[in-house]
């Protein structure tokens, strides 16, 4: 997971990413591809605390040099996508966990990343809530984003494409649905 | 991320911790008002003792009889105390040997009881020529001084200092009023404009009478020529060490001594002005010693928070990473939050020393000037402070694995 999200690089072996090696990259590069490429969504959130929605859902768009203009107005877009349009001056605080989550997805999808890596994205979160956010993802892999999403709970596996099992550090099984797109 | 976003971010997370920034530009704060206090402590004195200096006249010379041989204050020419005399005066007075002296003025004094009607006051009476009113750059308040008419005739006729005449005669009008000195009764034709006090005397206490009313009705012992001191003024302060040798010329020369065992030392207001700004300074740079110290604790203190803080937000570091922040944005945001710590911090001192330096006089009776450049030196070290301390806990933050930061609870 940390090496898809280029987080970590691996000891051996390569990785592509959109068709770019990105084993052998330097940490500023790698830095430039996390920006460009990827969005995150972690367990924890992983919010700023003292900082409203928006301004949360801007972070990574202020390490592309945008103007302030622009990134505000497509923060608030990220949000209203996610259905928190009335939300973004609420701190995290103020913002219930299943919201705190949409948050945190409308922040990977503000760059608009080729690819959306979620560890465990409903591990925190209420049933109700878990369904929430695996709405909101099926709704933007139905708009043609890939999307890999770690998880335990096999229900929340049963709404993906296709299914890797981990099991010990091996692929265990590939489960392939019609389309696979990531390796 | 660009300067003004990373200021923004950077001025965010100090007020998001107001106790603990306040805290740490305290130190900061403390050191550069104690550097800019001392530095204008020293500036002050020096600046106070320029203008007594100019007050007394910038190109003056002093001859006094004897002489100094070391620099431990041994004199030599013992019982010289009479070996300059009226003759002198004439001499160094003279276009041919002295050129570059414009005016001497012999001067010598005694310690002396005056009464006016039932007020006595002790004071310092000296005897002089009216060269000295241009030679010690005075003037008068009222009156006049005495002529050559006058000295040439030992007329009995007094000019008092300012405070002299206060203490004898109140708030009357001293001007025409007699004095005794010495069981003499004078006139008095004048009174001196204040000029303040000297370190060593008050130059509004005193009167003085012509050199030969001096000799003749006022001492008590016998050399009629003997004078105690000499002032000379050189033609300008250019000249005044050309006036120097001549005048150390002419007086080896009338006094038939070799320069290796002169009998009399001559003295300028600039050595006194290099001595007492070696004193100062001697005092400057001790404070300002104990001053960088307080502030290098300072900047200790901004580094010690900075480390805390890129421990305690060790894991907004890891998500700014994921989120694209490269290893030198993270420094720069780090670098630019300790240096405006110190240059808040700096700004707060270099108000309190301003403020200082307003009501310190107040407490010390010393003047404290704080020249402009001071103030600009005092909010680039703490900027330099800052960054300095930043330098080490921003790479520490720039240098953090972004899944050990994500990772870190």
């Amino acid at each position: 997971m940390h090496i898809l999200g280029c987080l970590d690089v691996p000891t051996t072996g390569s990785y592509d990413l959109a068709g770019e090696d990105v084993s052998t990259m330097s940490e500023a590069a790698l830095a430039n591809v996390r920006n460009r490429q990827i969005g995150f969504v972690f367990q924890q959130f992983n919010l700023l605390p003292s900082l409203p929605a928006w301004r949360n859902v801007e972070l990574p768009l202020c390490y592309t040099g945008m103007a302030r203009a622009e990134r505000k107005e497509r923060a608030i877009n990220a949000l209203e996508r996610v259905g928190l349009g009335d939300r973004i001056e609420h701190r995290p605080g103020e913002l219930s966990g299943g919201q705190q989550q949409r948050v945190a997805v409308a922040r990977a999808l503000v760059t608009d990343p080729a690819l959306i890596l979620a560890d465990e994205p409903t591990g925190n979160l209420d049933s109700h809530s878990s369904a929430d956010v695996l709405a909101l993802f099926t709704e933007l892999h139905d708009q043609g984003r890939t999307i890999v999403l770690i998880t335990h709970e096999r229900d929340v596996a049963e709404s993906a494409q296709r299914i890797v099992r981990i099991l010990d550090g091996q692929v265990d099984s590939a489960l392939a649905m019609p389309a696979g797109t990531v390796r | 991320m660009n300067w003004r976003e990373t200021f923004r971010t950077a001025l965010e997370a100090i007020l998001s911790r107001r106790m603990r920034s306040s805290l740490t530009m305290l130190g900061i704060l403390i050191g550069i008002a104690a550097v800019m206090l001392t530095v204008g402590l020293g500036q002050g004195a020096q600046a106070q003792v320029r203008a007594q200096i100019n007050q007394l006249g910038s190109n003056l010379l002093i001859v006094s009889p004897g002489s100094t041989t070391s620099s431990s204050g041994i004199r030599g020419g013992r019982g010289s105390a009479s070996t300059l005399t009226t003759r002198d005066a004439t001499a160094l007075a003279s276009r041919v040997v002295a050129p570059d002296i414009a005016k001497v003025a012999p001067v010598v004094t005694g310690s002396q009881s005056l009464a006016a009607g039932t007020t006595n006051w002790t004071t310092n009476v000296v005897g002089t020529t009216p060269d000295w009113l241009q030679v010690r750059a005075r003037s008068l308040a009222e009156g006049r001084f005495f002529s050559l008419a006058e000295l040439n005739s030992s007329a009995p006729v007094a000019v008092l200092g300012s405070t002299t005449a206060t203490e004898l005669f109140g708030g009357r009008d001293a001007l025409g009023q007699t004095v005794d000195i010495n069981g003499t009764t004078m006139t008095v034709i004048g009174i001196l404009n204040t000029a303040g006090s000297s370190t060593t005397t008050d130059e509004d206490d005193q009167a003085l009478v012509p050199q030969t009313t001096y000799s003749s009705r006022v001492a008590s012992s016998g050399n009629a020529a003997g004078v105690s001191t000499l002032y000379i003024e050189a033609a300008s302060t250019d000249s005044l060490s050309a006036a120097y040798q001549e005048a150390t010329n002419a007086l080896l020369a009338t006094h038939g001594v070799t320069a290796a065992t002169p009998d009399f030392t001559i003295s300028s207001q600039q050595s006194l002005l290099t001595t007492a700004t070696s004193t100062d300074r001697t005092l400057t740079v001790l404070l300002a010693g104990i001053a960088a110290i307080s502030l290098l604790v300072g900047g200790i203190g901004v580094m010690n928070i900075m480390l805390v803080s890129v421990t305690e937000r060790i894991r907004e570091i890891g998500l700014r990473k994921a989120m694209g922040a490269t290893p030198s944005a993270i420094r720069r945001q780090f670098l630019v939050e300790a240096s405006t710590l110190g240059l808040c911090g700096g700004l707060l001192g270099v108000i309190l020393g301003l403020v200082g330096a307003q009501v310190l006089p107040h407490f010390l009776s010393q003047p404290v000037t704080i020249p402009a450049i001071a103030t600009i030196g005092a909010l680039g070290i703490a900027l330099i402070i800052g960054i300095v301390a930043g330098v080490y806990p921003a790479s520490r933050a720039a240098r953090l694995a972004p899944i050990d930061a994500l990772r870190s609870e």
